[in-house]
């Protein structure tokens, strides 16, 4: 059984002291020198090869023909810190959307998954409805949909629909984003082990507790790294509403670049972006690595 | 021979083209143990899925305290309630720890409150000797110990009847005897138990009657001495003494 081993041995010192004299052996010292030494040399080679690949890069920008003008253009520092607050306005636009619709996301995409992986009769119309939802929006660039959505929606002049770009916008946004996180739900739920599902309703749970109480917490807690990413692409993709006129940050930085003809704004608006974007990467990359511990932790059972 | 709590009758089950099991009859009376042997393929955790509802049978009849569980309109969950299953890989639940994995079905399917499962799992617990990892999770625990929260898991629903699948043989020789100590115990206190095993000699001591499986068929069944030291079948024969050269007798 492999389930205890692999644990305690990562952190360098000894895990186990049985006795209570033990003195480290001459080997041991000249194998903790050796690594030690391979250790630095390391970071020398990646500090130096970094240095130098940088350097590179840096070198041939700065002193490329166009640069001058580039950075009059695109990084005029003093004048995007003027337009900071408008773009910063349009960005609230981009935060509120993202919490809305990754709120209606999270609970559509929920739902797909369920009924697409539903094995019961009466469920046969609507498992065929949701593989055709999700076929049908992943197949189509998200843009189209929200131009689909935002101008052909009005179009069709129905009473009591709303005209309101911001909302089909959103509306077109959710629709798109629900079809992947439903695969991504779908592919979780799938990766628990059917002798969990054998074993649960073995004790007599039902189906539906079954699924609440033994493969959603799991499969919840996979596609966890999965799931981040997609919000991180969603936090992206809500620029793309700009199209139908929505003052987010990517319309109000254009807006203030067609008054200049600089296009620092656009700059800014992509750092408020990575502001929020990098943070939350990070946040995958954690959690994706206390996934992979947790499953090596749990061996071979 | 009163009281049989598990029937089976004629009993048939495929596997698409292939034939799993064929013309299963046994009787389990109540506070017996009876002990499915053979080869691996020989159909004996498709027999115990299939009592469970598992698997759906092709024919035959299953029948608990004489009620037919095999007719259309029984539910599965009812059924199951009445009956405990042990699986050969523990399959206890990875994100929930020793204690809640036994109140589980407590409360959710027999309805109780959280206290009242509670202390009943922390009866089980110490009563196995097992009390003092309630908050662990499983994969903190040796094969041994998982293999015996999941025997009490399912003994928390107080079953009639306990299904155990192979439950040694993802274990390690030294882990065996701790859970077949805890099977002997149950059988002393009086739980009926259908098993699959690969452990002779815990076959010996604590079986009622021993069936060897060969193809899906029952080809032979007796005491457990009868069976294991004189089998009457050439084939029973061959397979005992294999097992003995692998040296589990």
């Amino acid at each position: 059984m492999s389930q205890e081993s692999g644990r305690s041995s990562e952190d360098g010192a000894a895990p186990y002291s049985f006795g209570e004299n033990w003195q480290v052996s001459e080997l041991e010292i000249a194998r903790r020198i050796a690594r030690k030494k391979r250790n630095q040399k390391n970071i020398l080679i990646a500090t130096l090869s970094s240095i130098l690949v940088l350097g590179t890069l840096i070198t041939i920008i700065v002193t490329s023909p166009g640069f001058k003008l580039l950075s009059k253009t695109f990084f005029k520092w003093a004048y995007g810190f003027e337009v900071l607050p408008k773009i910063l306005l349009g960005f609230m636009t981009n935060v509120g959307l993202t919490i809305i619709a990754s709120i209606c996301v999270g609970a559509i995409g929920l739902t797909l998954a369920l009924v697409r992986t539903s094995k019961s009769a009466a469920f046969t119309p609507f498992r065929l409805i949701a593989t055709g939802y999700v076929d049908l929006f992943r197949g189509i660039p998200m843009l189209l949909v929200i131009l689909l959505v935002g101008f052909g929606v009005p179009a069709l002049q129905i009473k009591g629909i709303t005209n309101n770009v911001l909302i089909l916008g959103t509306v077109a946004v959710i629709i798109t984003y629900s079809a992947y996180v439903a695969e991504v739900l779908r592919s979780g739920i799938l990766s628990i082990h059917p002798s969990q599902r054998a074993a649960a309703r073995s004790l007599g749970l039902s189906n539906f507790q079954t699924l609440r109480y033994v493969v959603m917490p799991q499969a919840l807690r996979r596609v966890t790294p999965p799931l981040l990413n997609d919000l991180v692409a969603l936090i992206k993709d809500t620029g793309l509403v700009s199209i139908l006129g929505v003052t987010d940050a990517v319309r109000a930085a254009q807006i203030q670049t067609s008054r200049t003809f600089n296009y620092t704004p656009y700059v800014i608006a992509a750092i408020l972006f990575l502001c929020v974007t990098i943070p939350l990467t990070r946040l995958t990359d954690r959690t994706l690595r206390k996934s992979i511990e947790r499953q090596n932790a749990q061996g071979v059972a | 021979m009163s009281n049989p709590v598990l029937e089976l009758k004629q009993l048939r089950k495929s596997f698409g083209n292939e034939l799993v099991l064929e013309d299963i009859s046994i009787i389990v009376p109540v506070h017996t143990a009876t002990v499915f042997i053979g080869a691996s393929g020989s159909g004996k955790s498709t027999l115990l899925r299939c009592v469970n509802l598992l698997e759906r049978i092709d024919d035959g009849q299953i029948l608990v305290d004489g009620e037919d569980i095999s007719a259309v309109d029984v539910d599965p969950d009812l059924v199951r309630r009445k009956l405990g299953m042990v699986f050969q890989s523990f399959n206890l639940f990875p994100h929930m720890t020793v204690l809640e994995n036994i109140i589980l079905a407590p409360i959710k399917v027999h309805k109780k409150s959280r206290g009242e499962a509670i202390s009943e799992a922390f009866e089980l617990l110490s009563r196995f000797g097992l009390k003092e990892k309630a908050n662990q999770y499983p994969d903190r625990l040796s094969g041994g110990q998982q293999q015996r929260v999941a025997i009490m898991r399912s003994l928390a629903l107080k079953p009639r009847l306990l299904l155990l699948d192979e439950i040694t043989s993802a274990l390690d020789p030294v882990l065996v005897n701790e859970v077949l100590s805890t099977v002997r115990d149950l059988k002393s206190e009086g739980m009926t138990m259908v098993l699959a095993t690969h452990e002779m000699g815990f076959a010996k001591q604590v079986a009622d009657e021993v069936c060897y499986l060969h193809n899906g068929r029952i080809l032979e069944w007796g005491a457990p001495e009868q069976l294991l030291e004189n089998p009457k079948q050439p084939q029973t024969k061959e397979f005992i003494k294999r097992v003995q050269e692998a040296g589990r007798l």
